[in-house]
């Protein structure tokens, strides 16, 4: 059956056959979340289900903790259906996690007494205001590194000295656990009387620099010794180059970059929102782990993916049309 | 203000030398390679530590380098526990673990076609996710102990190694495929002998880019909890207690081990695809 239809739209076989798997994927991950939350919740599960009066095997907690989570779903088989509601779960199910995302947006902000509704402005118990302080430092630190990126990656390429002396720093820089210094930037940059914004910008920007740097010296080479013959045949100068030849033919290799560094940037805000808690996608899941919010964290990690696959893709997208209006292919 | 002066006149030298090097004859030498960054890693060096105490800049903002190194030499020992504890134990275990993993998925990805159009996708989706974010979780499954920190070493350096292997496994050409297939090999030989080869130098981009997540990931999962050493833990205790020296010195040791790390992944490579382009340079 399936043949007869891949056979038939034999033109365009790949569009068809590409969405299937991934949702075999998606639908085959959710199925094992679930069959997971079954031995991850069972222990409390059983506790909870004494207190309530119900019989469970075996009948006291020293005897369950000794015994692994599986001889314990066996041997309490009408107790499963409970762990993928029990209030304080280790490993929360899915429809939890979905449940508390939307009652942490939608209905913190409608029907919440300090949300959108009733109050004139966003909750900050909802995750929409959490999310959006995230990505207000994501963007200014993202900014700031890309265009400091992008500026020392001219320089690099212009001047043999800062070659030498700044890309090997540049590229060791790389091997370094940079998110280590977040804590003390905060703390210090907190300390000088800079606070709010600023501090998680500067690390986001610090992230989302090195990779620009790189990337754009690669591309600011990218063109070949033919090419920047020609130019000096135009008796071209070193602006000129820059403008005409090495900045539009390194754009494939500053979006490259700027996608990876994007993905840092927002790393570098959420790192940067652990130390202080005022607000933030890290604090939602610093405080969560704090008060065993399970759920909570979930919902603060579900909502900072898909910032990352928002700004990724957004930037994907402006590749392929600026590529587009440029006439490279991608 | 003197030594403010002084470090000025510090930069201005340490720059005049790199200028006469790199535009000499000796700007295209190894030696000359070496000396331009190490002068200025050095100027820059100088010139911290003579700010700060130009300007009396307080201990608890910047500490100058000095300082920093008496700190580094006076705790070496309880350094050394937090780099076992943080490093060998939880970076290093999650790491050897997470890309072991993902390379046996890459190898079934590559066997079964619907696997890649699955997980594919997926993987690279979830390469560009922020994975430091499960830190909190996996701490609370795991326990305050160095497995946390592994577990999400595991998850974060799985996705851009397996990328990166599925890459390497499908870079030889139709020709060299075709080669194998008039010698009647079997899909393990083609693998073993073309297509594992062919993938290395995608195998080891991916293995050095894991280098840096897995000390990422071990350091930031201790700021969510772990026993009293590691250096996560030594960063984020010692700056509850201004002690800036302390913190820096922890940075220095996570700079040098990731350095360490890097080198050595660097030099397998070197050795193990010495025929490679980019490596004959």
């Amino acid at each position: 059956m399936t043949e007869a239809v891949a056979e038939g739209t034999a033109a365009r076989p790949r569009r068809r056959l590409r969405i299937p798997p991934v949702l075999t994927m998606i639908l085959a991950l959710i199925a094992i979340w679930y069959v997971a939350a079954v031995p991850m919740n069972i222990k409390e599960v059983l506790t909870q289900a004494e207190r309530d009066g119900a019989v469970v095997s075996p009948d006291n907690a020293v005897d369950r903790r000794d015994m692994s989570n599986w001889a314990l779903v066996l041997r309490n088989p009408e107790h499963i259906g409970a762990s993928w509601a029990t209030a304080r779960p280790r490993l929360p199910a899915p429809h939890v996690v979905v449940e508390e995302l939307y009652e942490s947006t939608i209905g913190e902000e409608v029907n919440g007494r300090r949300g959108l509704v009733r109050s004139g402005s966003l909750s900050n118990r909802s995750l929409v205001y959490h999310g959006l302080v995230t990505l207000n430092a994501t963007f200014v630190g993202f900014l700031i590194g890309a265009v400091l990126g992008v500026a020392l990656a001219i320089g690099i390429v212009h001047s043999r000295v800062m070659d030498m002396s700044v890309m090997p720093w540049a590229i060791v820089s790389q091997t370094i656990p940079i998110v280590a210094l977040a804590p003390m930037i905060i703390v210090v940059l907190y300390s000088i009387g800079v606070q709010g914004l600023l501090p998680k910008a500067v690390i986001s920007a610090y992230l989302s620099f090195f990779p620009v740097v790189v990337g754009m010296v690669k591309g600011l080479r990218a063109p070949d010794a033919m090419q920047l013959d020609l130019m000096r045949t135009y008796n071209a100068d070193a602006r000129t180059v820059l403008q005409k030849l090495r900045l539009p033919s390194s754009v494939p290799y500053l979006f490259a970059s700027l996608k990876i560094a994007i993905a840092a940037s927002l790393v570098g805000a959420i790192v940067g929102e652990l130390p202080v808690q005022r607000g933030g996608l890290g604090a939602r899941m610093l405080a969560g782990s704090y008060y065993g919010q399970t759920a909570q964290i979930w919902a603060a990690l579900l909502t900072a993916a898909a910032l990352a696959a928002i700004l990724v893709g957004l930037l994907g997208w402006l590749e392929r049309k600026t590529l587009a209006r440029m006439g490279m292919q991608t | 203000m003197s030594l403010v002066v002084f470090a000025l006149i510090l930069w201005a030298v340490g720059w005049a030398i790199n200028l006469r090097i790199a535009n000499g004859p000796g700007g295209t030498t190894r030696a000359g390679a070496l000396a331009v960054p190490l002068i200025f890693g050095g100027t820059l060096l100088g010139m911290w530590e003579l700010m700060v105490r130009g300007f009396d800049v307080p201990r608890v903002i910047l500490p100058p380098p000095s300082m920093i190194g008496q700190t580094f030499a006076a705790n070496a020992p309880l350094l050394w526990g937090d780099f076992v504890q943080t490093i060998l134990k939880g970076a290093l275990s999650g790491y050897l673990m997470g890309c072991a993993a993902a390379f046996l998925v890459a190898l079934l990805v590559d066997r079964y076609d619907y696997l890649r159009r699955g997980l594919l996708p997926l993987g690279n989706f979830m390469a560009a996710l922020p994975i430091v974010g499960t830190a909190p979780i996996l701490v609370m499954w795991f326990g305050f102990g160095w497995q946390s920190k592994a577990a999400v070493v595991v998850l974060m350096v799985f996705f851009p190694m397996l990328v990166n292997t599925v890459a390497g496994l499908t870079d030889t050409t139709a020709m060299q495929r075709d080669l194998m297939r008039t010698y009647a090999s079997s899909w393990g030989q083609t693998l073993i002998k073309l297509r594992l080869p062919a993938a290395l130098p995608f195998i080891f981009n991916g293995l050095k880019v894991c280098t840096t997540l897995a000390l990422i990931g071990a350091i930031v999962a201790e700021f969510f909890g772990s026993p009293t050493l590691g250096l996560g833990f030594r960063i984020s205790t010692s700056i509850g207690q201004l002690d800036l020296g302390m913190v820096w010195a922890a940075i220095l040791v996570a700079a040098l081990a990731g350095t360490l790390f890097y080198g050595i992944i660097a030099a397998l490579e070197k050795r193990l695809t010495f025929w490679h382009a980019s490596q004959r340079g």
